[in-house]
């Protein structure tokens, strides 16, 4: 059988549903050593801003259970230099690029999706409304109703190129959120982006990253994550890309069971940087497994009747 | 491969991977961590130690110098023959090389000894005149002395506790090394804890010596795509910038670091 592995957001049809997590995979480039870009479905860009930004002094990451913390900060070359001198080689590896949009201002998000709709070779724009580190980061808008919506209709406006929000997983309830990103006319949502947290080290008493918060990732967050894709996926028809702790093929597939069209990875770059070719091996043995035709038909396949009670 | 504990700190680990150690050049490291495991997550940088040969002389492995200062290291330190750790690497910007009649000091710190054995090595082969300047807290935990002498490298060795060599900093001889330079001057290499760095590097710029600095930043994927690993790095009269220290380091100008 050959497995169609292909996935639609929008107007954008993606070989596969595997994406490269911004901030996980630097501008794409980092990993070209070790895996050929055109295999995945998709590179998320690191969050670009109008002009350059330095980001947090280090230490920036502390590692927790089955997770980590980081507060980088956005640490970026700004919207001009990659479209300039990053850009051009993502495409000439024949990766699929989306550009993670910061702002500052709803103006700043305008500006920057004006230069990136002018540029060659974007796929789309995932909107970073959801950074906790920095409080300038989006974050304002990303935890209003009328923020998220304001933002996504501004920006709508602005480009032809699809939006995707990346919602933060730090409100009561995400998926009036995504709702609200739906409504303002957005292509797809993205979630979860990190939880906010902290970590101390009880022998100094300080803190053990630089900005004392930071935003928790990995395999600790997957079974929140999962459930935030499954209450939006019952709010939205537009496409979820779902994230947060992915390590392989099962991980993947349980978010698109949950509702996903695509999913992200992001922590298990840094564990496995060849992890990539191994999950789209998994998706298909996974499919031969199942007697799946179209990985799409997974998506929100999930079946919510009890399990059989198991005796251990 | 093996696992020869020093001290109840210090382990040199000795892993099967021969690729690594062809690859290798002095100054680089590797990112290691028990393998099929979440805690801990995330590799931990080392400097390659050695670049590990059978009798016959073909590159077998790699070691590292462990030291224990948390939950990786300790797992590290731990470890058995057998026991399957993943390594990533050689990675990072090695040591540039110097050649006579400029001589070589590398200046060791603690665990900072990790860079200049591979490049003793080198640095031997080249026939350049080379002396290392190897300050510990205690004189047990001043290692493979022997390994260096054979090599014909000069030591200079300093404790905190003058139970062997001179009593206090490595920066004590090496200033005193730095005033009576020859002519032909000398590159320095320095490895350990920041402030015995910025000392090393403040040193060699008022002397107006040559210096280089292997800087240690935790580090979350080694390859450039975290942006963890920073360090401030100024050219000429720019404003410094942040650069990732796993792909534009982890050896630096000494000059083009800034020490907050």
């Amino acid at each position: 059988m050959n497995a169609d592995l292909s996935v639609t957001l929008g107007s954008l049809t993606l070989p596969n549903p595997l994406i490269a997590a911004s901030g996980c995979f630097g501008y794409g480039l980092e990993y070209e050593q070790v895996v050929d870009l055109s295999m995945l479905g998709g590179v998320v860009s690191k969050g670009l801003f109008m002009k350059e930004r330095q980001g947090h002094p280090p230490p920036r990451i502390v590692e927790t259970p089955a997770g980590m913390i980081n507060a980088i900060g956005l640490q970026g070359i700004g919207v001009h230099r990659f479209v300039k001198e990053k850009l051009p080689l993502l495409n000439k590896a024949g990766a699929r690029t989306f550009v993670n949009v910061c702002g500052t201002t709803l103006d700043e998000y305008v500006e920057v999706c004006k230069v990136l709709s002018q540029a060659e070779g974007v796929a789309a724009i995932e909107l970073n409304i959801s950074c906790p580190n920095i409080k300038e980061g989006g974050i304002q808008f990303g935890c209003s109703l009328n923020g998220t919506y304001d933002v996504v209709s501004a920006v709508k406006k602005a480009t032809h190129l699809p939006v995707i929000p990346k919602l933060t997983p730090n409100v009561t309830d995400v998926a009036s959120f995504a709702r609200a990103a739906e409504d303002a006319g957005a292509d797809a949502v993205s979630l979860v982006n990190t939880f906010l947290a902290m970590a101390i080290d009880v022998e100094t008493r300080r803190p053990k990253i630089t900005n004392v918060m930071g935003g928790l990732s990995g395999p600790a967050i997957r079974p929140i994550a999962v459930r935030m894709v499954w209450e939006c996926y019952q709010l939205v028809k537009i496409p979820i890309i779902g994230m947060g702790g992915i390590t392989d093929a099962r991980d993947a597939i349980e978010f698109m069971l949950a509702g996903a069209t695509a999913v992200q990875i992001g922590t298990q770059n840094f564990v496995d940087p060849f992890v990539w070719p191994k999950v789209l091996d998994g998706l298909k043995n996974y499919m031969t497994r199942h007697n799946v035709a179209k990985i799409s038909d997974l998506i929100g396949s999930f079946d919510p009747t009890p399990p059989k009670p198991v005796h251990a | 491969m093996a696992n020869v504990r020093l001290s109840r700190d210090y382990s040199v680990l000795s892993l099967a991977a021969p690729e690594v150690g062809r690859r290798t050049a002095p100054g680089q490291f590797v990112m290691v961590k028990p393998a099929g495991v979440t805690d801990p997550l995330l590799r931990r940088p080392f400097s390659v130690f050695e670049v590990l040969r059978d009798a016959a002389g073909a590159v077998t492995g790699v070691s590292i110098l462990n030291k224990r200062a948390g939950r990786s290291t300790n797992k590290l330190y731990e470890l058995e023959p057998g026991d399957v750790v993943s390594c990533l690497g050689p990675l990072g910007v090695p040591f540039k090389p110097v050649a006579a009649p400029t001589e070589a000091w590398m200046v060791a710190g603690g665990v900072g000894l990790a860079p200049f054995a591979t490049l003793a090595e080198s640095l031997s082969r080249s026939k350049t005149p080379t002396t290392l300047f190897y300050g510990a807290r205690t004189a047990d935990e001043l290692f493979y002395l022997d390994f260096f002498e054979k090599l014909g490298i000069k030591l200079v060795l300093t404790t905190e506790d003058g139970g062997r060599g001179v009593k206090g900093r490595v920066t004590g001889p090496l200033e005193a090394a730095l005033k009576n330079a020859g002519p032909s001057g000398a590159m320095v290499y320095a490895c350990g804890p920041e402030p015995m760095l910025e000392a090393v590097a403040k040193l060699a710029a008022r002397y107006n010596q040559p210096c280089q600095v292997s800087v240690e930043r935790v580090m979350g994927c080694g390859l450039g795509g975290c942006y963890s690993c920073v360090v401030p790095v100024k050219h000429g009269d720019e404003h410094a910038n942040l650069v990732r220290s796993c792909i534009s380091g982890p050896v630096f100008d000494g000059a083009e670091l800034v020490w907050e």
